[in-house]
């Protein structure tokens, strides 16, 4: 069974809370607040004000640039502000609240639930209709889909991967997705195929969910959907990482920064994304909902909600049964990549596959002490770095040496943190100076 | 025995020949540098720390000596002494700069401002602030962390655990703006230095709305003009909901001090002016202070990330 070469790590994967539980629909939320940057790149400029009426599925915000995407209202009602607003992280940003009355969908919208497999446009007017349609990597980097399927001039793609390795542990959002939408997500790999002009896809899935496996393989003899392969991968946590996926499936490796997947032949979706795609060209309906797992040991009634964009997190914590006693640490995301949140009121977006809850025992790291150079962090790195150095050299404000050991290279995957034996805050230090290093970038390129 | 004077023998020529090469060598590339320059070093404190913008003591000696004209130069460490001493002996005029004292523009000590969560990370203000608002719900106070004591080569800024915010002694500081950088925040101002230490100043840099200012902090400015309408001087401005107090037109009169509602404008080495005393004084000529206003700027705050 194939995986990716070097690196990587085991973390107990903590599924079992919410696996079994059917994709539910969530009430409708009497209030959203929708941030107007739920994308990697420019936020999004707004189209309405205050007072205005807006159908589900109107556009609200629209793409600012190349590197932007479109935001649509996922209620319907009055608009009661466009504002600053705190988000999960306590900062502040620009939202826009609307309040909500009925459910009244813009009319070009196909809400049935029949399933369309035909797909009869080009390839332009397919990423047009994404475009549109404002969708986003789903997985959590919010990358705008439109931008990753505009090859760019001297690059072909020859295989499509679609990620449903979800290695993040708790998560299970887009296993519930390929088990209960397979047959959409299948139609969503033919028109990326299309999109992308490629005649082979892979998607790739850890051997964690071997009935998510069987069930996709029996759609694939019965849909009779030629070119798509579903691949069983070796549990290991950052399989689902761009790059950890491609050199899985394809052994090919994406060289450093300014290179990208495509030019090693290669585009990357996630299953959820492709769904979204799906719903995108098929049915002309926006990104406005999301499959998202509420979960943890100590939550009551752990979900895998169907959500509409902007409902307050605390409500879908409050469905599941309220948080627990005592001090918790509330994750958007999981225990991995996710960002620990101070403001439970704040949206789920685009990028928000799960809401993890961890005790607070749990949640504290040990105390730091001096680093005894074991060398289990270069081990567990995917992206073959050497964390211990890099650390310390952020630390030290050493923005040159950080440079020239690559911390740009860094995925953020925290494998390092994890296997440190002395509990050193590793990533903490790194991240901080791959934004540094990053802003030193941007502002040389700049000059020139 | 023969080998031995041999080896001696042939090691003195060549040592003597190499001696000769490098001589002629010294000469050919002699770098001509003015004896003036490792005086003035001399003078300067040694501390290396960069204060004046240059990369260390040599290089500030090394301007000091080439530029005809140093009024831009000064050491913060040696202040107006070291200044002079060398603007003497290099023949120049001295210049001239009052002394300055760092100065931690939060107030929202844990009383004031409750912690809301608590960070397991690295402990670095730059760390936490690249990650999220911080412990408590403001996202413009001080973290805490003591960055700044880090930078600090002079030991005379550290986190009183009492308060949880860092503070300046103001007898140790040299004003080298070292902590200035490196708060990431941008709390640490360098403010004019009074004799006895006294100061006045807005110990706040939340450019919040009033309301959500006092959500987070009951010591925050909440921007409400009181103090620009009592100030005499024209020292106060208010933009983005913030009061600041420029301290080289501020007179030190206090009355600002009494009329603040959260008590953000902090006051130092001085008694406070007595609370009902309203009239004594009071001089200024009502022109003046609206002459001095600024209109309020349009409350919009800017987005953190």
């Amino acid at each position: 069974m194939k995986t990716f070469p070097i690196g990587g790590i085991h973390p107990s994967d903590n599924k079992q809370w919410s696996r079994a539980k059917a994709i539910e629909v969530l009430d409708l939320p009497d209030v959203v607040t929708i941030p107007l940057a739920q994308h990697i790149g420019a936020p999004a400029a707004v189209k309405v004000a205050k007072g205005d009426k807006v159908l589900t599925g109107q556009l609200i915000g629209e793409s600012s640039g190349f590197m932007s995407a479109n935001i649509h209202s996922p209620i319907s009602g009055t608009v009661t502000a466009v504002d600053m607003a705190v988000n999960g992280q306590g900062l502040r940003q620009m939202m826009v609240t609307i309040k909500r009355e009925g459910d009244e969908w813009v009319d070009t919208i196909d809400r049935t639930d029949t399933l369309l497999r035909e797909c009869t446009l080009g390839p332009k007017e397919i990423i047009a209709k994404i475009k549109e349609a404002g969708v986003v990597g789903m997985g959590g980097a919010t990358f705008p889909t439109h931008v990753k399927l505009s090859i760019p001039d001297g690059c072909k793609a020859d295989i499509l991967i679609i990620n449903g390795v979800e290695c993040e542990p708790y998560l299970t959002s887009d296993y519930r997705t390929m088990l209960e939408r397979g047959e959409q997500m299948l139609v969503g790999v033919e028109i990326l195929m299309k999109a992308v002009g490629v005649e082979r896809a892979v998607v790739g899935v850890e051997n964690n969910k071997p009935d998510a496996i069987a069930h996709l393989r029996e759609l694939v003899a019965k849909g009779g959907y030629k070119g798509i392969e579903i691949m069983p991968l070796k549990v290991r946590y950052p399989q689902g990482g761009e790059k950890q996926l491609i050199a899985a499936v394809t052994g090919r490796q994406v060289p450093p920064p300014p290179a990208l997947p495509i030019h090693v032949g290669a585009v990357v979706c996630n299953a959820s994304t492709t769904v979204a795609v799906y719903e995108a060209v098929q049915k002309n309906k926006p990104l406005i909902e999301r499959v998202v797992t509420i979960t943890g040991k100590q939550i009551k009634d752990t979900h895998n909600f169907l959500t509409r964009m902007g409902t307050p997190v605390e409500t879908l914590i409050e469905r599941a049964g309220g948080l627990p006693e005592g001090d918790v640490k509330v994750l958007n995301g999981g225990p991995m990549m996710g960002r620990a949140m101070v403001n439970l009121a704040s949206p789920v977006t685009k990028g928000c596959s799960g809401v993890t809850v961890i005790s607070g025992d749990e949640a504290t790291r040990g105390e730091a002490s001096a680093c005894i150079k074991c060398a289990k962090c270069v081990a567990a790195c995917p992206m073959g770095l050497e964390p211990y150095l890099i650390s310390k050299i952020s630390r030290k404000k050493l923005w040159d040496a950080a440079e020239q050991h690559n911390v740009t290279d860094c995925i953020e995957c925290g494998c390092c943190s994890f296997s440190c034996p002395a509990n050193i805050p590793l990533l903490d230090y790194i991240r901080l100076g791959k934004q540094t290093v990053m802003g030193i970038i941007r502002a040389r390129a700049a000059k020139k | 025995m023969k080998v031995l004077i041999l080896t001696v023998l042939t090691l003195c020529v060549l040592g003597g020949l190499l001696a000769i090469v490098l001589y002629f060598v010294a000469q050919k590339f002699k770098v001509e540098e003015d004896p003036r320059i490792d005086d003035v070093e001399k003078m300067l404190p040694g501390a290396n720390c960069g204060g004046c913008g240059f990369a260390g003591c040599r290089a500030m000696a090394e301007a000091l000596v080439k530029q005809d004209d140093i009024s831009s130069l000064y050491c913060p460490v040696g202040g107006a002494d070291v200044m002079k001493s060398a603007a003497a002996y290099l023949g120049k005029a001295a210049p001239e700069k009052a002394p300055e004292v760092a100065t931690v523009r939060c107030g929202g000590n844990c009383d004031k401002r409750p912690r809301t969560n608590s960070f397991d990370g690295a402990k670095s203000c730059a760390v936490a602030s690249s990650l999220y608002v911080g412990e408590t719900a403001c996202a413009y106070g001080c973290l805490g962390y003591g960055d700044c004591v880090e930078v600090c080569q002079f030991g005379a800024i550290s986190v009183n655990p009492a308060t949880g915010l860092a503070e300046v002694d103001p007898d140790k500081c040299t004003a080298c703006g070292a902590c200035v950088k490196a708060c990431p925040k941008g709390l640490i101002e360098l403010r004019k230095k009074w004799p006895k230490n006294r100061a006045v100043y807005v110990a706040c840099r939340s450019k919040d709305k009033g309301a959500v200012v006092m959500k987070a902090c009951k010591a925050g400015c909440i921007g409400c003009g009181k103090c620009e309408k009592v100030c005499a001087f024209g020292a106060i401005t208010i933009e983005n909901n913030l009061a600041f107090i420029d301290s080289q037109k501020c007179k030190l009169c206090r009355k600002c001090v009494n009329e603040c509602p959260t008590g953000a404008i902090k006051l130092i080495g001085m008694e406070p002016l007595p609370k009902e005393s309203k009239t004594p004084a009071a001089k200024a000529p009502a022109a003046e202070t609206t002459a001095a206003k600024t209109p309020a700027a349009e409350s919009k705050p800017k987005t953190n990330e």
